[in-house]
């Protein structure tokens, strides 16, 4: 089951692999023990060597002056919508993929609500077949747990699978059945397939827009609590502990839930968890400005004590990756007041500056830990983690760790600007992507000087 | 003051400075001749997403009183009723260069977006539960006619506090203006953290003595989705303010309109304690006052928002060949 190149279960648009010399850049790969300045010798799409700073062979290959620049594993977000089929005018394969490689990632995972949602094997390979035709970096494709995501019947789980799904989620909605729950567990003996869980009691939460506590009260919007997070979670949690199934907890946001996954964990539950770059930077006091374009997302922001919640457990592992949960939305559905706003933020061109910004520069956490769990994503679908290693697929983020820009002066790859980063100005920059072996992405103002 | 969005970012000052206005104004209703020419040839809009009564008559009233053209749009019947989004509702009115535009909307945040819109002063007549900051303005002008300041005096506000913009804007002003405010109701209908606001939070009438006025809120039916309480019967039983439980020097008001016999009883809304009417009375003065102070002191044309007026400079006059 353990594949060596993320080309091996997603699909890219096959181009030209790369051949190219960083020189003398910095790099960083914690978990394969890198740190250090090397050239770093990338041929026909893998990492060959990395070789003492200046004295790399470059051949035939292009040269990259790196001096001063960071190389790390490029990142893999597993929480991705790309809105195709049927929402093409917020999102679709070719611009949704030029948006990861702008942020650094080499992979990414599509979510499921589509339009109508993605629940037959004819679904996934037509995507399958889009995204070799367009998508920049390799993508994996999810199919609904429940047919048209209505929480009633399994879809065809195995079919799915056999024809290129690579997990199952409703994400969007939660799984309101605990019995439905339990059949797509046990039905997961059968297929495999991680189960990502977008975990929201809809009894609880409903008619929320934010996070429940003293601004939602001074605003006078309904709350979102926090334990209509946590409650479903300790749900699922004791469902995969009964059926030994295996699930992915999405977008965890509040204390509790934090605390729920780590007991699960520590009980021997298979249970990983992701957290959004938006719940680790912002609280619900952004919500004030009334302003949805930014700061309306499911789950919503919570309080400052759930923020350092979300960094403790990213810290000691609990959260093993981070997931932009890139939600991009027209500007008419967030141009209207807040309540009647669509849910959701994009974050993948972001999410590296802006933790980067928000978390290390502060000293709230390490370089070393932020690139480890922005590359965290892979594992819990059962792909290759991305690195730096001498052999590997060149899956590479080349970052100016000093550039300021500010977010969305320049627009967006993206095809919607609902970014909760919108008007802040960011330090770090994602300069070059490699993603499955080939140049995915090159910042247009960033100079390739040849390097002597 | 260029809007009148949130009273959150109205300061003592500015509203002692209202109200003051709007004595001179009663003074104004007291003639034959009620109307004066402060705002002749400005154009105001009203613009409701939600029914109203007091609100949109004092409003339109004011408006008239003031001399200013009037238009007022109702949801119903309007484009609106044909899925106009607001922005475009707004983009259509603001053609007509309105000097302001009144706006009520069942969500909140409404009348902020509106303001970033227009070039026209914005008035928030209510957006969602969030603020009705003009109602609790006049809630402060009755009350300090009644007890000349508000300072040390203590207020209960008792009931449906959860889905009321009337009490989270009338707690904000009522401790700007001195005031120590309890919040009163069942606990399904407080919002959770709202004591951060710096208010006392209970859930039974016990101590109802102790207040110089009671301010109860109306049951917001409405806006309830859910059955919050388990009968009517039992909310009435356990909160309903009447003349056996209303001291004979409380001061009893309420937004209206009144749920008779729930929240209040009809003997106590038609007792010598109640201050109903001239709560009303006060709506009609006290907006007066918010119109003139956003407009009588602005120019004319509200300095040009985007390039209107710079293309209407360019362009070529009426009768002459373009």
């Amino acid at each position: 089951m353990s594949a060596q190149n993320l080309t091996e279960m997603l699909d890219v648009r096959e181009g030209a692999p790369a051949d190219l010399v960083l020189r003398r850049a910095t790099l960083l790969d914690p978990v394969a023990g890198i740190d250090g300045v090397h050239d770093l010798v990338i041929r026909a799409g893998r990492i060959a060597e990395l070789a003492a700073p200046g004295e790399a062979d470059a051949g035939d290959a292009e040269e990259l002056d790196a001096e001063g620049l960071h190389a790390f594993p490029a990142f893999f977000d597993p929480h991705v919508h790309l809105r195709t089929p049927g929402q093409e005018h917020k999102e679709d394969v070719e611009t949704g993929t030029r948006a990861a490689a702008a942020g650094g990632f080499c992979g990414i995972i599509a979510m499921a609500n589509t339009s109508p949602p993605i629940s037959t094997a004819a679904d996934i390979a037509a995507l399958r077949e889009q995204a070799r035709a367009q998508a920049s970096v390799p993508v994996g494709f999810t199919a609904t747990v429940t047919v048209g995501m209505r929480g009633e019947e399994l879809t065809e789980m195995v079919e799915l699978r056999q024809a290129g799904a690579i997990g199952f989620t409703d994400d969007g909605l939660p799984i309101r059945s605990g019995r439905i729950m339990r059949r797509a567990l046990q039905y997961q003996k059968l297929c495999g397939g991680t189960i990502a869980l977008h975990e929201e009691d809809p009894e609880l939460a409903a008619g929320g827009v934010m996070h429940e506590g003293p601004v939602s009260a001074s605003l006078g919007l309904t709350g979102w609590p926090s334990v209509a997070e946590s409650t479903m979670i300790a749900r699922d949690a004791a469902l995969a502990a009964y059926e030994q199934a295996r699930i992915h907890v999405q977008h965890l946001s509040a204390t509790e839930s934090v605390e729920v996954v780590r007991a699960a964990k520590a009980a021997g539950v298979r249970i990983s968890a992701e957290a959004s770059p938006h719940h680790l930077c912002l609280t619900d006091e952004a919500v004030r400005s009334l302003d949805p374009r930014r700061f309306k997302m499911n789950p919503p922001l919570r309080a400052e004590s759930d923020r350092q919640a979300l960094i403790a457990a990213l810290r000691d592992g609990t959260i093993e990756c981070i997931a932009t949960d890139h939600a991009p939305h027209h500007l008419d559905e967030k141009e209207v007041p807040f309540e009647q706003a669509a849910f959701g933020v994009t974050g993948l061109e972001t999410a590296f500056a802006a933790l980067h910004t928000e978390l290390v520069l502060p000293g709230v956490i390490d370089l070393g830990l932020l690139v480890e769990r922005l590359a965290g994503g892979a594992a819990p679908f059962d792909l290759p983690r991305p690195t730096l290693a001498p052999g590997s697929e060149a899956n590479v983020a080349l970052c100016d760790l000093g550039a300021e820009w500010t977010v969305g002066e320049d627009g967006y790859e993206s095809r919607s600007s609902n970014s909760w980063c919108e008007g802040r100005t960011l330090t770090g920059r994602v300069l070059v992507t490699l993603a499955a072996g080939q140049v995915a992405f090159r910042l247009r103002s960033f100079s390739l000087g040849v390097a002597s | 003051m260029k809007n009148l969005i949130s009273i959150e970012e109205v300061d003592r000052e500015a509203i002692e400075a209202i109200l003051d206005r709007a004595e001179s104004f009663a003074e104004v209703g007291r003639r034959d001749i009620k109307k004066v020419p402060t705002l002749r040839g400005r154009t105001v809009v009203t613009l409701f997403y939600e029914s109203s009564t007091r609100t949109s008559s004092s409003f339109e009233l004011a408006a008239k009183r003031l001399s200013a053209d009037l238009v007022s749009v109702k949801s119903a019947g309007s484009s609106i009723d044909k899925g106009e989004s607001l922005k475009d509702t707004v983009a259509t009115l603001s053609a007509y260069d309105p000097a302001a535009i009144v706006i009520r909307h069942p969500y909140a945040g409404a009348a902020q977006m509106v303001a970033g819109w227009t070039g026209a002063a914005v008035v928030n007549a209510g957006d969602g539960k969030h603020e009705h900051p003009s109602q609790a303005l006049l809630d402060v002008y009755t009350l300090r006619r009644r007890l000349g300041a508000l300072d040390g005096k203590k207020i209960w506000i008792v009931g449906d506090v959860l889905h009321s913009r009337v009490a989270r804007s009338n707690l904000i002003a009522f401790r700007r203006m001195g005031a120590e405010v309890t919040l009163c109701g069942p606990p399904t209908l407080i919002p959770r953290g709202i004591e951060e606001l710096g208010c006392a939070v209970t859930h039974t009438l016990d101590g109802i003595e102790e207040a110089d006025v009671v301010y109860a809120l109306r049951m917001q039916f409405e806006r309830m989705d859910d059955k919050f309480v388990p009968s009517l019967r039992e909310y009435a039983a356990i909160y309903q303010i009447d003349t056996r439980r209303l001291g004979p020097r409380q001061l009893l008001m309420h937004p209206g309109p009144v749920n008779r016999g729930v929240e209040i009883s009809g003997e106590a809304i038609d007792s010598p304690q109640s201050l109903i009417a001239e709560q009303v009375a006060a709506g009609l003065v006290v907006r007066m006052a918010i119109l003139y102070e956003l407009l009588a002191g602005r120019p004319e044309r509200p300095a040009a928002f985007g390039d209107e007026a710079a293309a209407e400079a360019g362009a070529p006059t009426i009768g002459q060949p373009a």
